[in-house]
């Protein structure tokens, strides 16, 4: 029972928002490109990049503004870079995404040791963490007070950029623009809107996502940059997307899922279980998850393809 | 009434090979239905497509309302009111109506924000004002084609066309929903002044519906005629630069044994529900059983099921007598069966392989073309498909053409050459002329009759009534996965057969052959 007490307790949901921060970040920049047709494997290159790029010039610049500014700088790059070879190119954009992945693992290695000298982590007093957000007034609320209170600045941005994503898709011109481009490119083009630029569009805002990840992950979630920190979190992220249909409230959802059981994980590891085991529990839920998806989408066509014959016997009486 | 709207003055397209249009010049009154015909690839979709802004000619100028285009792109053309209605809808099928006919044009509010409730509202008053009522609020991909079609005419009326271009309108229609676009346009070029251009195969519904009638041949323009100078067969002799004898196809020899009997078979489509419900038939040798029926009513589930790419949920079919139940494809080939395919791009050709590959396909481990079924020989096999060639009637560049850049006439040619050349007694044909130009329609009749006469037992499923009415010597009516009429050749007429066809004369429902 006491161990029960020590898993499941309010540090429990404080580690959820904070380990889910930086793959709903990753998600909503994925579900952007997913809902433009692209599919992105790329997101993980991305948050490493992003990672590493905010801690070299949190360092430097004795600034985690600019870190993080540098971080969504390097995010546009990318996203540049992605769209140029998947949409203008027209690459496969698996491969392409594969090598982004390949590519940001090497860089990030490459240059830690060339400019920082160091191998595996670099940790450093010098480097500026995101600062911490604390309301006073939420200091007498139980269990939201705490919960609430002292996360880092991301994680509050985190939820409203969950608000805005779904505003721009489904209630701005630009939105239906962007999903059109992926769901029907054509139609979207013959209405005088360029597909490519709304694909370009997304790409890039995917990038600039996966910086806020990354920033988010190397000051905010922890103060340093360890080699290949991202973990597949930009995979989980995808498969967040996948399994929230692209829709950002129900990716929002399914990203806090997984924030969730990476934090019991690591209350469990705390108890004594084996880490070992533990650390597995986020990839197998991930699988756990795209399993349903196949499952219930597969229900789903039936249960619609029952519902629009209704809908012609109706008619025809 | 009678200004020029529309003028092409000494138009030539070039594409890399071909001279799509070549020297056309014409006029477009105001007002008025204009009818384009001509065969596959005689450049009337070029033509339009330059019209709408799609392509930029090599040579000539296009005026629209006595202005002189300069830029050809699709914004502009919209601007100078001209839209057009694409053969494959222009829609997004996961938004509502709404959405998609504001589409670039969306109402705002904030600057940012879409005004859907706007949208709807002028969606509304826009189709009650043109006679075209939608459901702004319906999901465009759970409607019918027929009102699609729909959505796409206000999508252009929307963006304030005046000249609309309605490229092969109807070869997604019912008969029913045809004539209702007729009475659309009829009421929008009377009560709106709007001017159509309607690019058709049809050569009846060009008298039904145009007021003049030009036809293209090979790039050029034959003749501007007033359509009631004209009859269906001056017509089809201009387009082909020939006379067309559609009549005169002989039927002879009388019906065989069996060759090909399903029972009770159900099937279901790919959304896991039954879309073939126990359809029993049995056809003999030198009998051509036509299936009249709306597009999705388990007519192509059949033909898959029978050809062996769909899996059988219940009942049984037998091939000359012998159970052809869990076969794969090519067994069920090997068993005496050939097949056309309905959609020639997706299952019928390789696109970029070139005309003698796909001749050749499912022969390759022939004696004759390959030593010991392995190492092929390529002159014999280049040898027998110019043989095809030539005896198909094909017109490319040779044998070793891509089939990918023939018309869609040749491409279906190559498909009939290769099916038609197994010699199987077996023929399960669909859609066999469908985008195909009408010289290649009457040579693909002509085989497909010449089959028959052979004692070949032929199943044909076409959304082209004539076609199934032209050729079969029994028809059936599927509605929703059952038979729901048998008629013998000439016992019934188009208009009352679609009432079987939607399934509104029930009663007869189960009238297979063995019933």
């Amino acid at each position: 029972m006491e161990h029960l007490m020590d898993v499941f307790n309010i540090g429990l949901l404080q580690n959820t928002l904070r380990t889910a921060t930086p793959v709903i970040l990753a998600a909503m920049g994925g579900l952007l490109t997913e809902q433009a047709g692209i599919m992105n494997i790329g997101m993980d290159g991305m948050i490493l990049m992003g990672a590493f790029v905010a801690v070299a010039f949190s360092f430097t610049l004795s600034s985690a503004g600019m870190g993080v500014l540098m971080a969504v700088l390097v995010g546009i790059v990318i996203g540049l870079f992605f769209a140029l070879f998947v949409v203008k190119l027209k690459s496969d954009e698996f491969i392409i995404g594969m090598a982004l992945n390949t590519f940001a693992a090497g860089l990030t290695v490459y240059l830690l040791r060339s400019i920082f000298g160091v191998k595996g982590t670099f940790s450093n007093s010098d480097i500026v963490a995101l600062p911490t957000i604390h309301m006073d007034f939420l200091d007498n609320i139980p269990v939201l007070g705490p919960l609430l209170n002292d996360n880092s600045l991301f994680v509050y941005l985190t939820w409203l950029l969950v608000f805005l994503t779904w505003v721009f898709l489904y209630r701005t011109p630009y939105g239906f623009w962007l999903r059109a481009a992926g769901e029907h490119p054509e139609s979207l083009e013959t209405a005088g809107v360029s597909p490519q630029k709304m694909k370009f569009t997304a790409s890039i805002l995917c990038g600039i996502f996966c910086g806020f990840a990354g920033a988010h992950l190397s000051l905010g979630y922890l103060t340093m940059f360890t080699e290949g920190m991202s973990s597949s979190r930009g995979f989980i992220a995808f498969a967040c997307v996948i399994f929230g249909m692209a829709n950002p409230p129900k990716v929002f959802v399914a990203a806090l899922l997984f924030g969730f059981l990476d934090a019991l994980g690591l209350r469990l590891q705390s108890v004594g279980v084996p880490s070992d085991l533990t650390s597995t529990i986020p990839y197998i839920a991930t699988i756990l998850m795209l399993i349903y998806v196949v499952v219930s989408s597969d229900k789903r066509k039936k249960k619609r393809a029952s519902k629009q014959i209704k809908i012609s016997e109706n008619a025809l009486e | 009434m009678q200004d020029s709207i529309v003028k092409f003055e000494n138009i030539s397209m070039q594409f890399p090979g071909v001279l799509a249009n070549d020297k056309v010049s014409f006029e477009i009154k105001k007002g008025e239905v204009f009818a384009l015909v001509g065969e596959n690839g005689a450049g009337k979709s070029t033509l339009m497509n330059i019209l709408y802004g799609l392509n930029t000619p090599t040579d000539g100028n296009v005026y629209i309302k006595g202005e002189k285009i300069e830029k050809f792109k699709p914004i502009e053309a919209i601007k100078k009111g001209v839209g057009m209605v694409h053969q494959h809808f222009m829609l997004v099928p996961s938004f509502t109506v709404a959405q998609n006919i504001v589409m670039s044009k969306e109402p705002r509010k904030m600057k940012f924000f879409c005004d859907l409730k706007k949208a709807e509202r002028e969606v509304k008053s826009l189709s009650e004002d043109y006679g075209l009522t939608v459901d702004p609020k319906a999901t465009v991909g759970e409607i019918s084609v027929g009102l699609q079609q729909r959505v796409e005419i206000l999508k252009t009326l929307y963006r304030g066309a005046d000249i609309l271009i309605l490229d092969e309108p109807t070869a997604v229609l019912t008969p029913q929903e045809t004539n209702e676009l007729f009475g659309v346009i009829r009421k929008i070029v009377k009560e709106k002044e709007m001017t159509i251009i309607i690019i058709t195969h049809k050569l009846y519904e060009v008298m039904a519906i145009s007021d003049r009638v030009g036809v293209m041949r090979q790039g050029r323009l034959v003749g501007v005629e007033e359509t009631k100078n004209v009859n269906e067969r001056t017509l089809a002799s201009m387009m082909v630069g020939r006379e067309v004898l559609f009549d005169e196809i002989e039927k002879t020899g009388q019906p065989g044994d069996v060759l090909i009997e399903t029972n009770n078979l159900h099937v279901a489509d790919n959304r896991g529900l039954m879309a073939v419900k126990g359809v029993s038939l049995s056809i003999r040798a030198g009998e051509i059983l036509g299936i009249a029926a709306i597009e999705g009513n388990g007519q192509s589930e059949l033909l898959e099921a029978i050809t062996g790419m769909r899996s059988i949920v219940k009942g049984s079919f037998s091939i000359q007598g012998k159970e052809a139940m869990g076969k794969d494809p090519g067994q069920i080939r090997d068993m005496g069966l050939a097949h056309i395919p309905e959609d020639r791009i997706a299952t019928g050709v390789a696109m970029p392989s070139t005309i003698t590959e796909n001749l050749i396909i499912g022969k390759e481990r022939n004696r004759e073309f390959a030593a010991k079924g392995i190492h092929l020989k390529n002159s014999s096999i280049v040898r027998y498909a110019q043989d095809l060639f030539e005896k198909f009637d094909l017109r490319g560049a040779g044998v070793e053409t891509t089939v990918g850049s023939l018309s869609g006439g040749n491409m279906q040619k190559v498909v009939v050459a290769r099916e038609f050349s197994l010699e199987t007694p077996v023929l399960i044909i669909a859609q066999p002329t469908r985008g195909v130009d009408v010289g290649a329609i009457e040579f693909i009749h002509k085989q497909i009759i010449e089959k028959r006469n052979a004692g070949c037992a032929i199943l044909l499923v076409s959304a082209d009534l004539d076609e199934v009415f032209r050729l079969s010597d029994r028809i059936i009516t599927m509605y929703e996965g059952k038979i729901t009429g048998e008629f013998k050749s000439g016992e019934i007429d188009k208009s009352r057969i679609s009432y079987y066809m939607t399934g509104a004369r029930n009663e007869s429902a189960g009238g297979g052959s063995d019933e």
